[in-house]
């Protein structure tokens, strides 16, 4: 790859000075385009968090803590919301994470071969659907039939469990079909293309020798799975699920319309909640300029910035290790 | 892996160990296509409903006045077009310098990851953003602060698609317009990135399939209108998805009818885009991997 650049060293001299200025240029302008990706990402950092220091001077770090969203009284805090969306972001990974792994080792494994690619393009379409769809089809069509299905069977199998911490009833509350657990389903099915796909490019990586080392032994497929292709690309498979973790904290449109947007904390799964994104997206059109209340939505999108870049960060650190090796 | 495992007296109960995970894990393939044509199913039966000529002709008017969404569907298509005009030629630069002149080195590497970082970003934090820099400066909503922020959503796919393409394109290709004496901008515009403008084209139009169902990011840039705009500069804009979002939170069965149909304008059209851009993709780089 590095031909090009190795290449223009040894090159003789051409001694016109717009013979240099234009290969100066030309490379100028692909290092702006370059420099322009880094600048993007701490200007939205900085401008965030400029935007948010309101919030942040007013109440200070407990911003991230209090328990509080009351626009009346003007008093604004972080913990429902940061409770909202992870929440929701956790009950979408443990509903995805199996699933989608599932599907990658059909997809590698176990489905014929002919069915491999139109089967991988049909999954990956799911990703393509816009966020808005999702909303709308999970608020008119899948909220009902939780309601009337797995909701009251939830409650029913989890009745003996005790409440906790400040009275959270688990899956106790009235099945109304909006709320935290359709929320976290809407999310699932949204992240599960990108899980499934990564999962399948990183079981792609295992070299075909050690694989074929255990068939040689006599392993079945599940067995060269667990023993040798996992342990094998065990980071990366990590670094699949935190794609998709952080892919599920800043989802904003669908969450919006099923979450049910009750801006305090919910007493069980079931129960109507708020995330970051979906707060933003609601209450910014009610938001003045230059009121404490922009400023509380600003510092909101600060907090879910800092969050989605570690995770996002961790996956790509995790599967790029791999790639390496 | 123990010994006991290849114990032959084990076998059976092994491959049926290794039959009922594949059953597993194909009723888990099963699942994500029931949840696809559950959705698609879904917006056929309830977008066709509303669906007619008045949807393409017809601006969104008040409950009970009929109406179509002319003006959202022209006002994302202006929109995109702002986003895509700017975000192709940014996203294409970043890849090419990635493939071509960064190669393996410390600040492209830096480069590479912030890209792939923005790739996932959460969206709407590109619409604060651009709220905050653009619409706040220019006191007001306006389409071309909605096409920047699509702009700089469609730059990261745009980029890695590109950096991908280029490092396709067999090393021999660069070599030969060397040998040729051809300066490396020369070698790069004149050779390399027409080998692969195929594979750089079918990544635009991923971005575009994109950055058009995107909504999150234009409630704080464009905001939406209920009617036609008369600059792109000044005053908010109408898009599809902004006007999906507005009539299918409403009360009036009438509007959420049309939000539907509009759900299946946009969602068909992505899916197209998409399917298109996949194909054209496995045709442009066969037989180079």
């Amino acid at each position: 790859m590095s031909v090009a650049s190795e290449a223009s060293m040894h090159k003789p001299i051409e001694g016109s000075a717009k013979f240099q200025l234009g290969e100066f240029l030309f490379k100028g302008v692909l290092f702006t385009a370059a420099t322009i990706v880094i600048v993007t990402l701490v200007a939205i950092l900085l401008i965030l968090f400029s935007a948010g220091k309101g919030a942040f001077e007013h109440f200070g770090p407990a911003f991230i803590w209090l328990n509080q969203w009351d626009p009346v009284r003007d008093l604004y805090g972080a913990l429902p919301a940061i409770v909202g969306t992870i929440a929701t972001s956790l009950i979408a990974i443990l509903i995805a994470w199996p699933i989608g792994f599932g599907i990658a080792y059909f997809l590698t494994e176990t489905c014929p071969r002919v069915l491999r690619q139109p089967l991988g393009i049909a999954v990956e379409l799911l990703a393509a659907i816009p966020s808005i769809v999702y909303g709308m089809w999970g608020f008119f069509v899948l909220a009902p039939v939780l309601s009337t299905t797995v909701q009251p069977w939830l409650t029913e199998a989890t009745m003996w469990i005790p409440p906790i911490g400040y009275d959270f009833f688990w899956f106790q509350g009235a099945p109304i079909g909006v709320g935290l657990f359709t929320a976290g389903v809407v999310l699932a099915i949204m992240i599960l293309p990108f899980i499934a796909a990564s999962s399948r490019d990183v079981l792609l990586t295992t070299p075909q020798l050690l694989k074929d080392g255990g068939y040689a032994m006599g392993s079945t497929r599940w067995e060269v799975l667990t023993n040798i292709v996992i342990p094998a690309v065990r980071g990366s498979l990590f670094g699949a699920v935190f794609l998709g973790l952080g892919r599920a904290l800043g989802e904003t449109m669908a969450i919006t319309f099923v979450i049910g947007n009750a801006n305090r904390l919910p007493d069980s799964f079931f129960a109507p909640s708020a995330s970051i994104a979906s707060i933003v997206a609601n209450e910014f059109p009610d938001a003045d300029q230059g009121s404490l209340k922009l400023a509380a939505l600003f510092a909101l999108g600060f907090i879910l910035f800092l969050v989605s870049f570690f995770v996002l960060a961790i996956a790509r650190l995790l599967l790029r290790q791999e790639r390496m090796a | 892996m123990s010994i006991a495992a290849l114990n032959p007296a084990n076998h059976l109960r092994r491959r049926i160990g290794d039959f009922v995970m594949a059953i597993v894990c194909t009723a888990a393939a099963l699942i994500g296509l029931v949840f696809l044509a559950w959705i698609l199913w879904t917006l056929i039966q309830r977008g066709t409903a509303g669906l007619g000529l008045h949807v393409f002709t017809e601006q969104m008017k008040t409950p009970g006045q009929g109406g179509g969404l002319a003006n959202a569907i022209v006002g994302s298509l202006i929109q995109v077009g702002i986003g895509t005009l700017i975000g192709a030629p940014l996203g294409m630069a970043v890849g090419i310098y990635l493939s071509e002149v960064g190669h393996k080195g410390k600040f492209a590497s830096l480069v590479r990851f912030v890209n792939d970082i923005l790739l996932s970003a959460p969206s709407i934090l590109v619409g604060l953003f651009i709220y905050q820099i653009i619409v706040v400066p220019m006191r007001g909503f306006s389409a071309i602060a909605g096409g920047i922020a699509l702009a700089l959503l469609a730059m990261p796919v745009i980029a890695r698609v590109t950096e991908d393409i280029l490092k396709l394109v067999p090393d021999a290709y660069r070599e030969g317009s060397m040998a040729l004496g051809a300066r490396d901008s020369t070698t790069v515009t004149r050779v390399v990135v027409p080998a692969a403008f195929g594979g750089i084209l079918t990544g635009i139009l991923l971005a575009v399939a994109r950055i058009s169902g995107e909504t999150a990011p234009l409630i704080f840039t464009s905001f939406g209108n209920f009617n036609w705009s008369d600059s792109i500069f000044s005053g908010p804009m109408a898009s599809l998805p902004i006007a999906i979002y507005r009539l299918a939170s409403s009360p009036y069965p009438e509007w959420v009818d049309l939000a539907w149909a509009g759900a299946l304008i946009i969602t068909f059209g992505v899916l197209a885009l998409n399917i298109a851009s996949r194909v054209s993709l496995a045709l442009a780089t066969r037989g180079r991997k």
